[in-house]
């Protein structure tokens, strides 16, 4: 792992030109992914129009460190690019934060390997999109355990896996999969292996047609895949997981929802404005109820830039064991907790400020799809699951942190 | 090391997937089953066992990667003789 790296060689000088990196992502937000958000999500249809864009900025390795051609920016960037465009479709704004996830354990664990220096040049020019296949039917949701295990002979290495979710997997040019270093190794004892979607037959086995993120096209495969035995990570997955694929997610996710809960926000101010247009000289009731839901707006984003801060230091003090520790784990799935609710706070906060307007589908202001993607936040990864694993953690903990 | 004391309590409470009785004090525990969240019984185990508090910055996968990993963070919570008793001049003080 070369953690440390991410933070001493910027690209670029930082301010103005992710200033103005920021500023493109917007006004490909309003030109190219806002006006194909709802049929995305009426169809419950990949965002093609939005890829192909990101794709032509080479957004899709904004993670990948500059010496291989990436735009190099930190973890902290990513997130707000996240959050942006969470404000414009939170389908898109997924999709993009869970192949950065991806992106982020190739960066910090792989690199160590020619296979994944190559692969992340790749990921560059060929701007690839990576999903991920960390849950298995038979398990549950405890990524941490894997059934399928991988089987090498000589250089090459065949997996087989029956996925309940791999996001955007038919769209995908690769996907993360975990599985046993062996047939011999427990189910815990995981490797993660990078299987190309070239070299895999998918077998589609569910529909998604949920409530939101419908755009993430997630339904369960099978997946089949002979390839390179160098496709398997150098390090267990147990490292990634805690050092990466952890905190990332959780950042990543909270990030978009935040996007999500201002575009709401916005929506809700538009509507106030408009009140107060009609009675001059009062400030009307739905402003002191815009007053409240930024109190909980700013809590969310304290709380996001708060687990950012804190490993974004861990990245930079480059100590492999600190991602292990109890305490940070503990804060890594209290931010997944409170931001889950909190983005359903605030979109429900609105709702109440837009009144009518937001609750039909068919004005300015509507916010029924914000209601039903900020519902999937605490369902998608059940925050029932994440609050027993702080439970027994607490139970080792002796000290609040 | 009391590694056979910590095999025992592994055997107990780990939740290992293998016979913790046929670990090396080198194997690694997570490769054997041990999950993060199954160290906190472990944990609690050894602390009444051994009569130690482990500290909040131990609990992580290095404290518990191993028998002996696990051995050592013992020692390092028991010296291996008690302190002296103070005297009582300074107690009352």
């Amino acid at each position: 792992m070369n953690l440390a790296r991410r933070s001493i060689q910027p690209a670029v000088p930082r301010d103005t030109t992710f200033t103005s990196l920021l500023e493109k992502v917007h006004a490909l937000g309003r030109e190219v992914i806002a006006p194909n958000s709802d049929e995305v999500d009426r169809d419950a249809r990949f965002p093609r129009e939005a890829f192909e864009a990101l794709k032509a900025e080479k957004l899709l390795s904004a993670y990948v460190p500059a010496e291989f051609g990436g735009l190099g920016l930190s973890i902290g960037e990513v997130a707000k690019l996240c959050e942006t465009l969470g404000q414009y479709c939170a389908s898109t704004a997924m999709i993009y934060a869970m192949h950065q996830i991806q992106v982020a354990c190739i960066v910090h664990h792989g690199l160590a390997t020619p296979f994944f220096r190559d692969y992340v040049r790749e990921i560059v020019t060929q701007q690839h999109l990576v999903a991920s296949a960390t849950t298995e039917m038979g398990i549950g949701g405890d990524v941490r355990s894997s059934i399928c295990a991988v089987k090498v002979v000589d250089n090459y290495f065949m997996l087989e896996k029956q996925a309940p979710v791999i996001s955007y997997g038919a769209y995908a040019d690769a996907i993360l999969v975990t599985c046993r270093r062996s047939e011999e190794a427990t189910r815990n004892d995981q490797v993660l292996v990078l299987v190309r979607q070239d070299d895999c037959t998918l077998k589609q086995l569910s529909v998604w047609d949920t409530l939101g993120f419908r755009g993430t096209c997630s339904p369960g495969f099978e997946v089949k895949s002979i390839g390179k035995s160098e496709q398997i990570f150098p390090v267990p997955y147990g490292e990634i997981h805690a050092q990466t694929q952890h905190p990332v997610a959780h950042i990543l996710w909270a990030s978009l929802w935040l996007g999500l809960a201002g575009d709401a926000m916005n929506r809700a101010r538009q509507m106030v404005r408009n009140e107060a247009r009609k009675t001059p000289g009062t400030t009307p009731i739905s402003a002191t109820r815009l007053a409240e839901a930024d109190l909980v707006f700013t809590d969310f984003r304290a709380l996001v830039f708060a687990t950012l801060a804190e490993y974004e230091r861990l990245l930079d003090e480059n100590d492999a064991e600190a991602f292990s520790h109890f305490g940070f784990a503990v804060r890594v799935n209290n931010l997944k907790l409170c931001a889950s609710q909190m983005v359903l706070e605030v979109v429900t906060r609105a709702m109440v400020i837009c009144g009518i307007q937001g609750y039909r589908n068919d004005s300015k202001l509507t916010l029924g799809r914000h209601l039903r993607d900020a519902m999937g936040a605490s369902l998608m990864v059940n925050n029932d699951r994440i609050l027993a694993q702080n439970a027994t953690m607490h139970v080792g903990l002796r000290e609040a942190s | 090391m009391h590694s056979d004391a910590i095999r025992q309590i592994l055997a107990e409470h780990g939740r290992l997937l293998v016979d913790a009785q046929k670990l090396s004090d080198e194997a690694d525990l997570y490769e054997a089953g041990l999950t993060s969240l199954s160290t906190v019984n472990v944990m609690l185990a050894l602390e009444e066992h051994f009569d130690v508090e482990f500290q909040d910055q131990m609990l992580g996968r290095k404290t518990f990667g191993s028998i002996r990993a696990l051995g050592d963070a013992i020692a390092q919570l028991k010296p291996a003789t008690p302190p002296a008793a103070q005297p009582l001049q300074e107690l009352r003080a």
